[in-house]
């Protein structure tokens, strides 16, 4: 008999349809993956399972734990099961744990919530479990908080509060998302342990294909709510069935190919770039200490090159980004675009700054959502001296708005009746209208879906023919950087540990970081697009 | 949390020497002489002169400042130019009616505002908090001194529970002291209360839709016991600024309270020294309620600490 059993589950929220007729079946020991884009449902299902739905949620089908159904249950009851029998991982460790609370009592309180034990023993099996997933109380004692802890180590926390009873189904809703290439590894194969020490299952949600392919025994694609393929690991990846599951890998594996670039002259100089942050004072007279987010960087990027910049969380990549646009003054070294400083005096350089422009992260956050899309694009003419009017401000929009992919008519539309993938392209008209000499991606893809993302890159690669882009990509997703880039720098800890043409350092790394990042990142398997 | 607590002092500390430099300032080039005030217009020069001498103001400024802040740091505020008593004494007297009140009222905004701020955020949306949430509106439009009276003509002269002004003095008893300052302490406290449960509810809304409350209910706790272990607490730090707040306000803007309820509080004691140009008095209560202030500010920043530890860490 499976473990996990979801029969026919459907699920309106408020009368809208979220999940059709979903089936999956999890056996003991087993890692099963849904995987999608987002909007597929695949949160949902997981939270079905948990009875953790939003207000207004309606459900129909069978969801069996063990053989006994779980719709049917009262909120008592489900609370009973929850924690004790069923333990979920959530996407965002930084968020995840309650501040206020140390990461002993937290972990205790699964454990005393259910009665399991007395106060003693669950203080002793706290210690254990928190032991088990790498967090060892000699070195992490149970009196300390969650912000005394890095990302992975929270992330290993919430995973101790949720095998403290050892369920017999562990839920994980993009476990590794939040994560750098290297911590995501150690916490996958921490649960593939779990999951064979315990002889739990696994329902794993996540959107990456990689890490599905890398992990799951049982594959279940999903989209608008519904399953279009399911099936073993192997088997799925060989005979991909329906044609979303082919777009899916062929989109998560996408690459583009960039025009040749136009050998000339240097375009953006850094040389010995320092960067220190001010820390808290230790004692009242003491002098502040500094944290050096930038070490002695120096590179060229000539123009018509596109550069690419990785590294993990905290390398200094974003800090770099920021000196590069003026937004902050270095505490050493020469920033020169042009042979100009991007910083005078203790000023940007506005003669600079008009020359670059950036494309963020976040295709939500970035845009005045008062404004509609005529203004937010023409934004930059503010840097110009003699800004664009009239009717050739009229042509520019329209142009920009056709050459990534959109219609003149979008104009006069607001930001929220766009999708992910449109905002980004709206994000890079913006950036495209003044013609800048060069352009900063920061992570500039790394918030879309992979069917999206491989549509922007495509993009990128026609802007690159039309309109000879020079970009410094930054990103901490190798695969994307790979396709994008002609060139790569390799950050670690404030500091360019590898360089070079990004086709030599990915298939013959030098620096061991580089080797560590190449190897921790999952790979997808090549029979996925040998198929496709 | 040591270094933490001995920073926020530190700063108390620079706050109150500004303070006192700009009260000091701003009351003393305010016009008019209180010995030519006290004495009329047609007193002799010589008389002025002699008075001007017996209140101290016969030296430079700067001597008056640093014999004004001496003075206060030994518990000497210098004699009235009115009463011709001790300043230190009226504040006294008055601080023993205006202190126990502003706590009294706060209590009871404290004790009436967080049960209802909770039940009402976890019954967001349903009759229970748009009940809550109208009668707070009402809390808030409703002038006190209109509430003050009407609570008067209720339970003073109608149902003759408490009387209506006037207050019994602590020589009485604790009792008969906290008696007479029930109504006032409810008219007082009958808006803030209503204030503080709005903000508990808003903030513990937002903390609601947090990701760790999320993971508490993974964890097997029903609703209300992540409410209670995980929401509360957290939902505090905005809650507890409010109460800084108007326990200041309590302090120093009970006037019109007062008024109507015929107390010898501090507001009243400020109000006739700036009628009579007494300034010395007005002076020394400024920087009485400013002190007040700054040391609530303390309290709120200590308070803040044990609340979070994330500013423990920070030093």
């Amino acid at each position: 008999m499976s473990l996990l059993e979801i029969k026919n589950l459907s699920l309106s929220i408020h009368g809208t349809d979220i999940l059709k007729q979903v089936n999956l079946s999890i056996a003991p020991g087993q890692i099963v993956a849904v995987t999608g884009e987002s909007g597929s449902g695949k949160s949902m299902t997981a939270l079905a399972v948990m009875q953790l739905l939003p207000d207004g949620a309606k459900t129909a089908g069978a969801i069996r734990l063990n053989g006994s159904d779980m719709l049917g249950r009262n909120e008592n009851d489900m609370c009973a099961l929850r924690g004790a029998a069923i333990g979920m991982v959530f996407q965002e460790p930084m968020t995840a744990l309650n501040p206020v609370k140390t990461i002993g009592d937290q972990v205790m309180e699964t454990i005393l919530i259910h009665k399991a034990m007395p106060p003693r023993q669950a203080r002793d099996r706290a210690e254990e479990v928190l032991t088990r997933v790498g967090l060892p109380p000699d070195r992490f004692p149970l009196s300390r908080f969650p912000h005394e802890l890095s990302g992975g180590q929270r992330q290993r926390v919430v995973i101790a509060m949720a095998i403290a009873l050892r369920p017999k189904l562990l839920i994980a809703d993009e476990p590794t998302t939040a994560l750098d290439v290297t911590t995501q590894a150690q916490i996958l194969k921490l649960l593939k342990g779990l999951v064979s020490e315990y002889d739990m299952g696994l329902l794993m949600i996540t959107h990456d294909l990689a890490v599905v392919a890398d992990m799951a025994d049982q594959i279940v694609v999903m989209r608008h709510g519904e399953m279009v393929e399911s099936g073993a690991t192997g088997h799925l990846l060989q005979h991909m069935k329906h044609p979303y599951t082919r777009m899916l890998f062929e989109a998560s594996g996408h690459q583009v190919y960039l025009p040749e670039p136009a050998q000339s002259r240097p375009l953006l100089e850094v040389t010995n770039v320092v960067r220190d942050y001010r820390l808290p004072r230790k004692g009242l007279f003491e002098k502040p200490g500094h944290h050096r987010a930038v070490n002695q960087v120096s590179f060229t990027l000539n123009c018509g090159e596109r550069l690419g910049l990785v590294g993990e969380s905290g390398c200094g990549k974003s800090t770099l980004t920021k000196a590069i646009l003026g937004l902050e003054e270095v505490q050493g070294g020469d920033i020169r675009l042009d042979g100009q400083p991007v910083f005078s005096g203790h000023k940007p350089n506005l003669a600079v700054r008009r020359k670059m422009q950036v494309v963020f992260q976040d295709p939500y956050g970035s845009f005045n959502p008062r404004h509609r899309v005529a203004r937010l694009i023409t934004e930059p003419f503010h840097l110009l001296d003699a800004p664009v009017t009239g009717s050739e401000r009229q042509d520019r929009i329209a142009e920009m708005l056709t050459a990534v992919g959109l219609s003149p008519d979008d104009a006069g539309k607001y930001i929220h009746e766009f999708s992910g993938g449109q905002r980004q392209r709206i994000a890079i008209a913006r950036a495209l209208i003044i013609r800048p000499e060069l352009i900063l991606f920061d992570e500039a893809v790394s918030a879309l879906d992979v069917s999206v993302r491989a549509q922007i890159l495509d993009l990128l690669a026609e802007l690159c023919e039309a309109y000879e882009l020079t970009y410094l990509f930054i990103s901490h997703d190798l695969s994307v950087v790979r396709t994008i880039t002609d060139r790569v720098m390799v950050m670690q800890a404030g500091k360019i540990v590898e360089e070079g043409d990004t086709d030599s350092v990915f298939s013959d790394p030098q620096h061991q970081y580089t080797k560590d990042l190449i190897n921790a990142a999952p790979v997808l398997p090549d029979i996925g697009r040998d198929v496709a | 949390m040591l270094r933490y607590a001995l920073k926020r002092l530190i700063s108390l500390v620079i706050s109150l020497a500004v303070a006192s430099v700009v009260i000091f300032a701003v009351i003393e080039v305010a016009p008019g002489d209180p010995a030519s005030f006290m004495l009329g217009v047609n007193a002799q020069e010589d008389t002025l002169a002699a008075l001007r001498a017996e209140l101290g103001l016969d030296v430079s400024k700067l001597q008056r400042y640093f014999n004004w802040v001496g003075g206060m740091m030994v518990g000497d505020f210098g004699t009235s130019y009115t009463y011709r008593t001790p300043v230190s004494q009226m504040i006294a007297d008055r601080l023993w009616v205006s202190l126990p009140l502003a706590l009294y009222a706060l209590t009871l905004s404290t004790a009436i505002a967080f049960p209802v701020g909770i039940y009402a955020a976890a019954r967001r949306g349903k009759p229970g908090d748009l009940t809550v949430m109208g009668a707070t509106q009402l809390g808030i439009a409703v002038p006190n001194f209109w509430f003050a009276m009407m609570l008067v003509l209720i339970f003073a002269i109608n149902l003759r529970w408490f009387n209506a002004g006037g207050f019994a003095g602590w020589d009485k008893g604790l009792w008969a002291g906290l008696h007479s300052l029930t109504l006032p302490a409810i008219a007082l406290a009958w808006p803030q209360a209503a204030i503080l449960a709005r903000v508990m509810r808003s903030s513990l809304l937002d903390i609601l839709g947090e990701d760790f409350m999320r993971t508490a209910r993974a964890k097997g706790l029903s609703r209300r016991q992540a409410l209670w272990r995980h929401g509360v607490r957290n939902a505090l730090i905005p809650v507890l600024t409010i109460i800084g707040l108007q326990f200041s306000f309590l302090l120093a803007g009970s006037i019109i309270i007062e008024q109507v309820f015929y107390l010898p509080g501090l507001g009243r004691l400020v109000f006739q020294a700036i009628s009579a140009r007494d300034l010395i008095v007005v002076e020394s209560v400024v920087m009485l309620l400013v002190f007040a202030v700054i040391t609530v500010n303390f309290l709120v920043d200590l308070a803040y600490a044990a609340v979070d530890p994330r500013l423990r860490s920070r030093t």
